[in-house]
């Protein structure tokens, strides 16, 4: 048949997501489902990876269903997933042998603290590119294995294998204990802070710094290359793409060229710039990270500046404070007022992360007069967005030597218009976003049809990509300046709030 | 003439029963102050709370009354929110159709443009989120006449405003017209809002079918319509299955 798909799998924080793409590159059907987050204790963050697969063997067909075909008429798979989560499971049996600990857990904080001690810490940025942190995989991992009893053992005899998400689906996806293929992404495994950035091979010094065995590892491999067949879900079908969901947005959005950027504006929000095939070391608080690899070409290298809390201080205005019954009516509330009436909020919830990285600072709300309204305070929530996007800029542009000319935009959070064009004032460049604004899944989705050849070059993608909207910045340089200085007074106020002999 | 529905009767009873004392109820107490079953008591329960007229704690389990019945008389779906529901289909439509796409709603006689999406050929344009144009001279704001009421009672009796030679000039023609979109469920505007340019628009629906906004393309006559001026079946097609999607999406039933 001539018409033919091909399908993304984005295995997402709160919800799995499948859809069919045509050969424009538009969306054809979607299916999702959420999975049940686990809290078993302050601090704690789990998912049953064994529901998550599940949910996908409910969503794969059904999104076929709703186009109508069968998996005869999909060309490849990619799949793009939440990263650094982490899934152990037993290679015999298929089944994990603990709930997946996502990003977002901080259990491993006093390990860290104790590993970012030793004298040898230094070499982990200079092998890796990241700083220890407790959401990368590896300090997890070495938890898991000191607190699961025999697991250390079973991992060291390859019994127990180690995967993030793309690596357990497809694990799944090619036969599990019968036959599963055990691999992972270079951008996945840049993740895990087992990797080192220059060869994008496991580091034996990593390894030993961080107690993992390497027979628990996955092959790495490049994002987009064939991994094998699906027996499973869409039986027959070319498991050809994996990417970290960041990465998979950078190149959804076609940034393949040196200096291109885009930003993903959901829970947290995630700039990545493309700094082409030489990994570019960071010395304002971005992370050094691979944007992707083609099959054997050389790999392609981003900054990545990552803002924990965006989208999610819209829920706390929704769920927290109950000032408003769905996250799109923040806009309505925002623009029942002309400004933020001096008031400006910074969500350091849990610390705040690039450029800053200080786990000790915590949020605030500054300016607090009898004049503000629940209005000013939707303003200093949408504002508080813009600025950490404008602060992470600053360091791209200082870190990189380029000037960023333009910002392409995705995510939830790009359907508030206030919001778009108050991030095209405080950067001063113009703001665009795409036709598709599901690009973690169009970026799976153009790696596995480019490695299927379903999709000739990078060149075919990128005449894919049309501008669904700009925003052009309007804004008094003067007022900029001044707010601008306001924000970073209300950042420094966040900072040492947390004692340091506080430990939990 | 058939009797009362006796599942109205129930769901208003269990609206009056929480509206009174302190309007926090579990199932069992809902369920027993009226004689019901658990399970019947249920069914009108998650129905009520799909159309927001209840809510569940999530703590305790209980009911009470909804945000929506307090805000009933306003509108009951936010713009803002309308816009995040339908972003994904209004993007899919335009890169299917190869136009421009506008979502709109009913603002005081007016059509109130909620979302804009730019024809993908990657020519500059500008948003036009906020700009409000005349009702019976696009295809978006007749379809917002058609099925709803308010926005047509909005429309003064008589002379309509002009906008070119093919606007429609009085308030009977416009009734005419309304009964045709009803009849086929799109509509369309052939110059009659500006010369050379033609549009195609059906109705986006919630719960229970009421109908919330209009979703619909626009660009040059001679791209939208065939050679007889009549707007291209394949373009009516998308634009219908969009705003479907977009229905589905929001809750409405089939149709
Ligand atoms: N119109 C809006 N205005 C402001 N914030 C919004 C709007 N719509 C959604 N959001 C916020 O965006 C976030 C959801 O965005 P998105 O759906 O991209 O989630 P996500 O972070 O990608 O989740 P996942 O990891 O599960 O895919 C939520 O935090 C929500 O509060």
């Amino acid at each position: 048949m001539a018409e033919r798909y091909v399908m993304s799998i984005d295995q997402g924080t709160t919800s799995t997501r499948c859809i069919l793409f045509d050969h424009g590159g538009r969306l054809v059907s979607v299916t999702q489902r959420e999975h049940k987050q686990h809290f078993p204790r302050p601090g704690w963050v789990e998912h049953d990876a064994t529901e998550i697969w599940r949910n996908l063997e409910q969503i794969g067909p059904k999104a076929l269903a709703q186009a109508r075909v069968g998996p005869g008429q999909v060309a490849a798979v990619g799949i793009a997933n939440q990263r650094e989560t982490t899934v152990l499971w037993d290679r015999h049996t298929g089944i994990p042998v603990t709930r997946a600990v996502v990003w977002q857990d901080t259990r491993t904080d006093m390990l860290v603290e104790e590993l970012a001690r030793r004298p040898d810490a230094y070499i982990v940025e200079e092998l890796c590119g990241l700083h220890v942190a407790t959401y990368f995989s590896a300090p997890t991992i070495r938890w898991l294995l000191d607190h699961t009893p025999g697991l250390r053992e079973r991992a060291e005899r390859g019994d127990v294998l180690f995967g993030t998400m793309e690596s357990w689906l497809i694990w799944k996806l090619t036969g599990g204990p019968d036959g599963g293929v055990h691999v992972t992404d270079v951008t996945n495994a840049s993740r895990t802070l087992l990797m080192n950035i220059n060869t994008l091979s496991w580091d034996d010094t990593l390894l030993d710094f961080f107690g993992v065995p390497r027979a628990m590892l996955p092959e790495i491999r490049p994002s987009i290359q064939t991994y094998g067949v699906a027996t499973r879900v869409v039986p027959g079908v070319r498991i050809a793409a994996a990417l970290g969901d960041q990465q998979a947005a950078l190149f959804g959005q076609t940034c393949f060229a040196v200096g291109e950027a885009k930003c993903t504006y959901g829970t947290g929000s995630f700039l990545l710039l493309n700094t082409g095939t030489e990994p570019v070391r960071s010395t304002h608080g971005l992370l050094t990270t691979v944007g992707y690899q083609i099959d054997d070409q050389p790999a392609v290298y981003a900054l990545e500046g990552s803002i924990a809390i965006t989208g999610a201080l819209v829920q706390w205005i929704r769920d927290g404070l109950g000032l408003i019954g769905t996250a799109p009516e923040i806009e309505t509330l925002a623009r029942s007022v002309d400004d933020n009436g001096g008031c400006y909020i910074v969500p350091a919830f849990s610390g705040l992360f690039a450029p800053h990285w200080r786990s000790e600072a915590r949020g605030i709300i500054v300016g607090l007069t009898s004049y503000i309204t629940k209005g000013h305070l939707a303003r200093a929530v949408l504002e508080a967005t813009g600025w950490q996007t404008r602060e992470v800029v600053d360091a791209m542009n200082a870190d990189s030597g380029l000037d960023l000319r333009k910002l392409k935009v995705d995510g939830g959070m790009t359907a508030n218009n206030l919001l778009m064009q108050f991030i095209a004032d405080v950067l001063n460049v113009p703001v665009v976003r795409p036709m598709v604004a599901e690009t973690v899944s169009l970026g799976a989705a153009y790696a596995a049809g480019l490695a299927v050849g379903y999709w000739p070059d990078l060149e075919g993608l990128r005449r894919n990509w049309h501008r669904a909207a700009q925003w052009l910045p309007a804004m008094d340089p003067r007022l900029r300046a001044e707010e601008y200085d306001n924000w970073q007074r209300a950042v420094e106020r966040t900072f040492d709030w947390i004692k340091p002999s506080h430990e939990e | 003439m058939p009797g009362p529905v006796q599942s109205i009767e129930r769901a208003a009873a269990i609206l009056r029963l929480l509206a009174q004392g302190s309007g926090r109820l579990g199932l069992s107490e809902i369920a027993n102050s009226l004689g019901l079953a658990r399970g019947t008591a249920h069914g009108i329960l998650r129905t009520l709370q799909l159309v927001g007229f209840v809510e569940q704690d999530e703590a305790t389990g209980k009911y009470q009354l909804g945000a929506a019945l307090l805000h009933l008389g306003t509108s009951y779906l936010d713009v803002n929110e309308l816009r995040s529901r339908a972003i994904n289909w209004a993007d899919a439509l335009a890169a299917r159709s190869g136009e421009a796409v506008r979502i709109g709603t009913h603002l005081q006689g007016k059509l109130l443009v909620v979302h804009h999406v730019f024809r993908p050929d990657d020519t500059l344009q500008t948003l036009d989120v906020g700009m409000l144009l005349p009702m019976h001279a696009t295809a978006m704001g007749k379809v917002l006449l058609a099925y709803d009421a308010n926005a047509a009672a909005a429309v003064p009796d008589g002379d309509l405003e002009q906008f070119s030679r093919r606007t429609i000039r009085t308030t009977r023609e416009l009734t005419r017209a309304l009964s045709g979109i009803r009849e086929v469920g799109w509509a369309a505007d052939v110059e009659e809002t500006t010369v050379g340019e033609a549009s195609v628009a059906a109705p986006i629906r919630g719960y229970g079918g009421l109908v919330v906004g209009a979703m619909g393309i626009s660009g040059p006559v001679e791209r939208i319509c065939d050679p007889h001026n009549r707007p291209r079946l394949d373009l009516v097609t998308f634009v219908r299955d969009a705003a479907r999607a977009v229905s589905r999406d929001l809750g409405a039933p089939r149709w």
